[in-house]
């Protein structure tokens, strides 16, 4: 298991030191001057001040010799400066990623254990009522927006009712300590971790539904009702834990969508975590910062599909058993 | 008293299958220690009658109408509740395919102590204990490691013996075991049904036996029941029905089985070799997974050299696992060998690539075990046989014409040209099969389990229809195939494979009635209805 583990993160560091060069060729060849963004913002745009701007920051220097710099730091966590926020750019991710963590966290906790427990339902009564409106509703939520989803859930439970806070991730100038600020991040998380959730419980929920009827025609769940199992047993020990192992498989791979999902969602909840941050980035040409954030999200992605892989491994005897 | 009595049971299919009834009016009846054998082809309605019984219908199909009586009590329509507390205690089952029928993801031992769970019987200590004493029972070398196991860590005789622990942990009343050695080999077949005829006696417990094997009927029934179409044709002893058959369908079944006995005679001298096979060898090593762990080798062919001469049929047998197929599958480059040289004509083709391998292939064609996911589902049969013969550059109408004429050498309509392979039955759907092998006009036919997935008369049609076009199209063939009967029947010569190797080789009659090697008798041995076989000879 050890040595299974260690394997990956090997196989991890690769894809991750191709993620880096990629990225970084990938944004040189889009367009934009940030020397000129940064020229326009001071005020003064001769050629000279430009010059210097691109010395200063190393952006006159070929390509390669770029990219050799950025990767030595890269491996040694500096990330760059940031010249738009003033902050080292590993600095400025370590202040945000907490709140991205909770966010997609709490969301992906949250539609997972959703979703199966839906698509449960709906496959314990398949064709019934139950099964028609559970099912509708994943369609719909799977065929919604999540730009669209987040505005409308701001304004119905925030600006409409009242219930919610619609923005932020906690009271301005509360100065909540304790249990209270626990409290009041919790009531700013729910709004974007239900909406950023919304999509993913659709898909676990689909996945659950299919999976489980489809196990459910296999033979051995006939052999556990020849022996006489309620049937509450057969669909909790038989079907379910062999449903789950898509499910699982589909999980890992969504892991990357939620962080490309929890841009938006941060971006209509003015969140402050690395989503807002990319988001800001990209209009700033904020090079630096672009490629850290792909940097830190890249090794979460592989961070996720490698704990998915060892749960994998750990729920069927047929992969651990074979090595 | 008999123990289970069924009286005009009707099952229904459920509307848009091809028969209004799964079953109807079947009646018979169960004594305890008594092990009725219920035979018939696919289709007959032997498992739906025999899943009634559990109350296991699949969904859609419901009984209609009659009575099943269990121990005076009647259980057809017996609240489910009711139901589970009879299944695996009164009576139990065992399934054909012992790997699917068992959960993979659960230990053997969770899943024998699952049946005292359901049925509220001894404590969770003395569970574990009962099962360990369950595997012993059944014969499993080294319970205390097989309770640990999961079932694919065990070999497919193992895994039929945990279900049948698992169906005896309660001694039911009544076995239902349905096609349960028809997925095992001869040897493993012959133990399970040895196995199963002890427990028969030391518990006295009744058995319904399905199978469509004669063979394992001779060997096991006290009484027989002959279905065909749903409907129950013929009912009486073992030997009445077997030697002394009265329904017409009964006797075209027996007829149907190939036997040991009728071997194909071929005098003709040898020819000249058209295929020369020499230290064929192909190892896999699949992947662990993990990137340092270790492979696993598997020596699927070590060193398998033989000649095929021209219009010579020579059959490769072994046991599951025996490098069989994977020598056929090396022959036409499906998989690359490791080592050795095949000469086509004198050309070796291991080394050919391209242009010149395409050239060599069509000289050789396969036909495959299973006639339907070999054939594709969304082509028509149009297609299918034209396809190879476009690829080889021939004009499209001309290929029409051919795929025309092979039709009627396998003796389909023309107009099943238009249709697709779900639209034709097993034994159609082989001819098909055929029928495409043909249309390159190959000198060599390589066919791999090609009856295995066959209903015994079809299989004898089959059979009849390969020999006839190996004569009229001067075919040689090499036929891999479990059965040492289907061997017999179609075989001038027989290799023999164990673990990769050929440890015996020889023409038909040497080796089925008087082999040089222990592993070739034990195989032999292990083949049933053998007594029947002789018997039925002195009747004829």
């Amino acid at each position: 298991m050890l040595r299974f583990i260690l394997g990956r993160l090997v196989k991890s560091v690769f894809i991750l030191l191709a993620i880096l060069i990629f990225n970084f060729l990938l944004i040189h060849a889009a367009p934009g001057d940030p020397a000129a963004v940064m020229a326009g913002e001071a005020g003064a745009a001769d050629e000279k001040f430009l010059a210097d701007l691109r010395t200063r920051f190393g952006l006159d220097q070929p390509l390669y010799i770029q990219l050799w710099t950025y990767l030595k730091g890269a491996v040694q966590l500096d990330l760059g400066f940031s010249y738009r926020q003033q902050m080292p750019v590993a600095e400025l991710i370590a202040t945000r990623l907490p709140a991205t963590l909770l966010l997609t966290g709490v969301a992906f906790l949250l539609s997972l254990v959703l979703g199966v427990i839906a698509g449960v339902a709906a496959s314990a009564r398949q064709g019934s009522w139950g099964d028609t409106i559970i099912s509708t509703l994943a369609l719909l939520f799977y065929a919604t927006p999540l730009f669209w989803v987040a505005l409308m859930a701001s304004l119905v439970f925030s600006v409409w009712l009242g219930w919610l806070p619609g923005f932020g991730y906690s009271t301005i100038g509360a100065g909540y300590t304790g249990f209270a600020h626990v409290l009041d991040v919790a009531k700013h998380l729910v709004l974007p971790a239900t909406t950023l959730g919304l999509f993913f419980t659709a898909i676990y929920m689909r996945m659950t539904r299919s999976s489980m009827l489809e196990v459910s025609r296999l033979d051995f769940v006939k052999t556990a009702r020849a022996k006489g199992l309620r049937r509450s047993v057969i669909q909790r020990r038989h079907i379910l834990r062999n449903a789950l192992l898509p499910v699982i498989t589909l999980a890992g791979l969504q892991a990357g969508q939620i962080f490309g999902g929890a841009i938006l969602t941060e971006t209509v909840f003015a969140w402050p975590g690395i989503g807002r941050l990319m988001f800001e980035a990209i209009n700033q040409r904020d090079y630096a910062v672009i490629l850290g954030v792909f940097y830190i999200s890249g090794a979460m992605v592989l961070l996720f599909n490698l704990i998915t892989d060892v749960v994998y491994v750990i729920v069927d005897p047929r992969i651990r058993l074979t090595k | 008293m008999s123990l289970l009595s069924i009286r005009n049971l009707d099952i229904a299919l459920p509307e848009g299958a091809d028969r209004p009834f799964a079953a109807k009016d079947i009646n018979f009846d169960l004594a305890p220690g008594e092990i009725l054998c219920i035979v018939g082809e696919s289709g007959s309605g032997k498992s739906m009658s025999a899943n009634a019984v559990m109350g296991l219908l699949p969904q859609g199909v419901k009984a209609t109408g009659g009575t099943i009586t269990f121990d005076g009590q009647e259980i057809l329509n017996l609240p489910e509740r009711q139901m589970m507390t009879l299944r695996g205690k009164r009576f139990s089952m065992i399934f054909q395919e012992p790997l699917s029928a068992l959960n993979p993801l659960m230990r053997v031992g969770a899943q024998i102590a699952e049946v005292f769970e359901a049925h509220g019987a001894l404590g969770p200590s003395q569970r574990h204990a009962r099962a360990l004493e369950l595997l012993d029972e059944v014969g499993i070398p080294d319970p205390e490691a097989a309770i640990r196991a999961y079932p694919f860590q065990l070999s497919g005789g193992q895994r039929q013996r945990v279900m049948i622990a698992m169906a005896l942990a309660l001694e039911p009343d009544i076995l239902i075991a349905d096609e349960p050695t028809t997925a095992l080999d001869v040897t493993t077949q012959a133990q399970i049904l040895k196995l199963i005829e002890n427990l028969r006696g030391s518990r006295g417990m009744g058995v319904i036996f399905i199978t469509h094997d004669f063979g394992v009927v001779a060997d096991i029934a006290d009484r027989v029941i002959v279905m065909q179409k749903g409907e129950i044709v013929e009912t009486g002893t073992a030997d009445a029905v077997l030697l002394h058959p009265e329904h017409p369908y009964t006797r075209a079944l027996i007829d149907a089985i190939p036997r040991l006995t009728r071997y194909a005679h071929s005098d003709d001298p040898l020819g000249t070799p058209i295929m020369r096979v020499e230290g064929l060898s192909k190892t896999f090593t699949t992947g662990s997974g993990s990137f340092f762990g270790k492979q696993r080798v598997v020596k699927a062919v070590q060193g398998v050299s033989f000649d095929l001469f021209s219009g010579e049929t020579i059959g490769i047998v072994g046991e599951s696992g025996s490098g069989k197929s994977t020598v056929g599958r090396c022959l036409v480059r499906l998989v690359e060998p490791d080592k050795g040289r095949v000469l086509i004509d004198g050309a070796d083709i291991a080394p050919m690539s391209g242009t010149e391998l395409r050239e060599t292939r069509r000289k050789m064609q396969m036909i495959f075990q299973d006639p339907f996911s070999s054939l594709n589902p969304r082509a028509r049969v149009s297609r299918i046989l034209t396809e190879g013969l476009i690829a080889y550059d021939t004009p499209r109408t001309q290929a029409m014409d051919k795929a025309r004429k092979l039709l009627d050498l396998v003796g389909l309509d023309a107009s099943a040209m238009e249709r697709f392979p779900h639209e034709f039955s097993g034994g159609q759907r082989q001819r098909i099969g055929i029928a495409r092998a043909l249309a390159l006009d190959p000198s060599i036919i390589i066919a791999d389990e090609a009856v295995s997935a066959l209903d015994v008369s079809i299989q004898a049609q089959v059979l009849d229809l390969l020999a006839d076009l190996k004569t009229r199209l001067n075919l040689s063939m090499l036929f891999i195939t479990h059965d040492l009967r289907v061997a017999a029947r179609i075989c001038d010569r027989i290799i023999v494979m164990q673990k990769g190797r050929i440890v015996e080789v020889g023409p038909t009659a040497k080796v089925l009635h008087d082999p040089d090697t222990a592993y070739t008798q034990s195989l032999l041995d292990a083949i049933p209805g053998q007594d029947y076989e002789r018997a039925l000879m002195q009747v004829e």
